[in-house]
């Protein structure tokens, strides 16, 4: 008998769950409708400027057209491969240098200033002499998505290795454990789950890169597409690009947090 | 020659603005398969000594001296078990056992069959591929006593590896490594603040005292305790007067050390 009742506790509890769960499910989803229903009367009636601000069905209407005729894809596939590779470059290259200032105190120590300044730095200034010294082309753009965010991964994992407890450290040194196995073997597993959670950070940064990056220079892909829209006064364009970017960077976020989950199931 | 040998050995801790005097000119040795405490206040330096010996730390001053070579050249093993138990927690017990054959390079079928015989000996067979987080505090640092064990070192440093234990653990613990290195015939130094348990377990005792820390008496255990485990030893009738000799030693230091306050 009391079993029965401990289990009608534990289905009233998962009921309460899905309940909430839909209850936020069904706002999240008025909001959006609210807001693209604002946006379609607002532009018919034109309380907001139609020509400035487009309206939902017009870019729809431009997304059907562009995506049926193909030729918004190859700009999608642009600005993806760019960013990924970006990405990965950038999270990569701060992994690497912070294992290099970990690897010597002094090395850290001298570099420490630089890092400093070259942190404080907004990179996407640098946009115009890394074109000039790599050519406006798709390397300088994956540049872009890079340097964005290997400064700030390698002075957050390296500070991520440096607070590793010592006492794995002690334990492989009283086995006589060179510099390199101590890392291999504590330092850099112990500090995966502060890696990973870089990883989502980055991905947004080099989507600033990329994007800031065809700005610049591209004749091809999302951000070019926005800034083209922008100087032919098409909003519609800008706006359908916006979309695009909007998800896209979701999914890539998404697809991210599923590795994160992943690599800290697999690495513990 | 004894077995191990420290010889006239201080070391200091600098910052940017002062230095301590961790230990100052300690001298001691210990023969071989002989089990010593180091008993003391905290901030006595016990710690210390047994990461200088350990080789991870390097004196400021003297020479430690294990079968006569230098502890700095000799690739003799040691074992070190630490206050916590400091198991890897992303790798399983078994891997954890493997680390020092995987380090010293002598990792095989071989040491494997070794490493799970050893966990059956402290009854942690069953448990060889689960992860250290689903282990209770006690079984943790039986494992982290089969990771000392498996590079058969001469030498045992035990770094307080009771003190973050339930009382009953701590006995029980006591016990299974007593009797661990008894077996194995290794040489131990524990370093502790329990008196109880330098007398349950040791042959020889030294009570240090700190600021800077230093050996103030050597106490020997009466064969008849040495030969108890340490379970029994608590319930020995001599065990009650050594314990009262030992605190007094250790209280009367106290007393000294508020009349004369160390000059800074």
């Amino acid at each position: 008998m009391k079993q029965k009742s401990d289990h009608h506790l534990f289905v009233a509890y998962k009921r309460q769950l899905s309940h909430e769960k839909k209850v936020v499910l069904l706002w999240q989803f008025s909001i959006l409708i609210l807001f693209i229903g604002l946006w379609e009367i607002a532009s018919r009636f034109y309380w907001i400027d139609p020509l400035l601000f487009s309206s939902p069905s017009r870019i729809i209407q431009l997304l059907i057209q562009k995506l049926t005729d193909g030729s918004i894809i190859t700009h999608v596939e642009f600005t993806l491969f760019e960013t990924i590779l970006g990405f990965i470059i950038g999270t990569a290259g701060g992994i690497i240098i912070a294992t290099l200032l970990w690897s010597s105190r002094r090395f850290s120590n001298v570099m420490d200033p630089y890092l400093v300044i070259m942190n404080a730095m907004p990179k996407v200034a640098l946009g115009p002499i890394i074109i000039v010294a790599l050519g406006p082309g798709l390397v300088s753009i994956i540049t872009m998505g890079a340097i964005i965010s290997v400064i700030i991964t390698s002075l957050v994992v390296y500070s991520a290795f440096n607070e590793v407890d010592p006492n794995y450290e002690k334990v492989l040194k009283s086995f006589g454990a060179s510099r390199w196995q101590c890392f291999k073997e504590a330092i850099f597993p112990a500090t995966i789950p502060a890696i990973i959670s870089t990883f989502k950070v980055n991905v947004g940064l080099s989507w600033v890169g990329v994007i800031v990056g065809e700005f610049l220079v591209s004749k091809q892909g999302l951000g070019y597409l926005i800034i083209y829209g922008f100087q032919v006064f098409d909003f519609s364009l800008v706006m359908a690009s916006l979309v695009l970017i909007a998800i896209f960077a979701a999914i890539m976020y998404k697809v991210v947090e599923k590795i994160e989950a992943w690599l800290i199931k697999h690495s513990t | 020659m004894s077995f191990l040998t420290l010889d006239h050995v201080s070391h200091h801790y600098f910052s940017k603005d002062s230095y301590t005097k961790a230990i100052d000119d300690i001298s001691l040795s210990i023969e071989e398969g002989e089990f010593v405490s180091l008993l003391g206040p905290s901030g006595c330096g016990k710690s210390t000594i047994l990461s200088i010996i350990a080789g991870i730390m390097k004196q400021t001053a003297g020479k430690v001296l294990l079968q006569d070579q230098l502890i700095t050249d000799s690739k003799i093993p040691i074992g070190y078990m630490l206050q916590q138990d400091y198991l890897f927690p992303w790798k399983t017990i078994l891997n954890n056992v493997l680390l020092g054959p995987k380090i010293y390079d002598t990792n095989s079928e071989e040491t494997k069959t070794r490493a799970l015989e050893l966990l059956d000996e402290v009854g942690l067979h069953d448990v060889a591929n689960q992860h250290p987080g689903a282990l209770s505090g006690g079984m943790r640092q039986r494992a982290a006593l089969v990771r000392t064990l498996i590079n058969d070192p001469k030498i045992m440093l035990l770094d307080e590896p009771f003190s973050a234990l339930d009382y009953q653990t701590k006995l029980r613990l006591e016990d299974l490594v007593s009797l661990q290195i008894k077996t194995y015939h290794k040489t131990t130094i524990l370093v502790t603040h329990d008196i109880g348990e330098a007398i349950a377990m040791s042959d020889r005792i030294f009570i240090m005292h700190a600021n800077p820390g230093s050996i103030d008496k050597v106490f020997e255990v009466p064969i008849e305790l040495r030969n108890e485990t340490p379970f029994l030893v608590r319930r020995h009738p001599k065990y009650q007067i050594i314990f009262d000799k030992v605190w007094d030693v250790l209280s009367k230091k106290e007393t000294d050390s508020k009349v004369v306050p160390p000059t800074s």
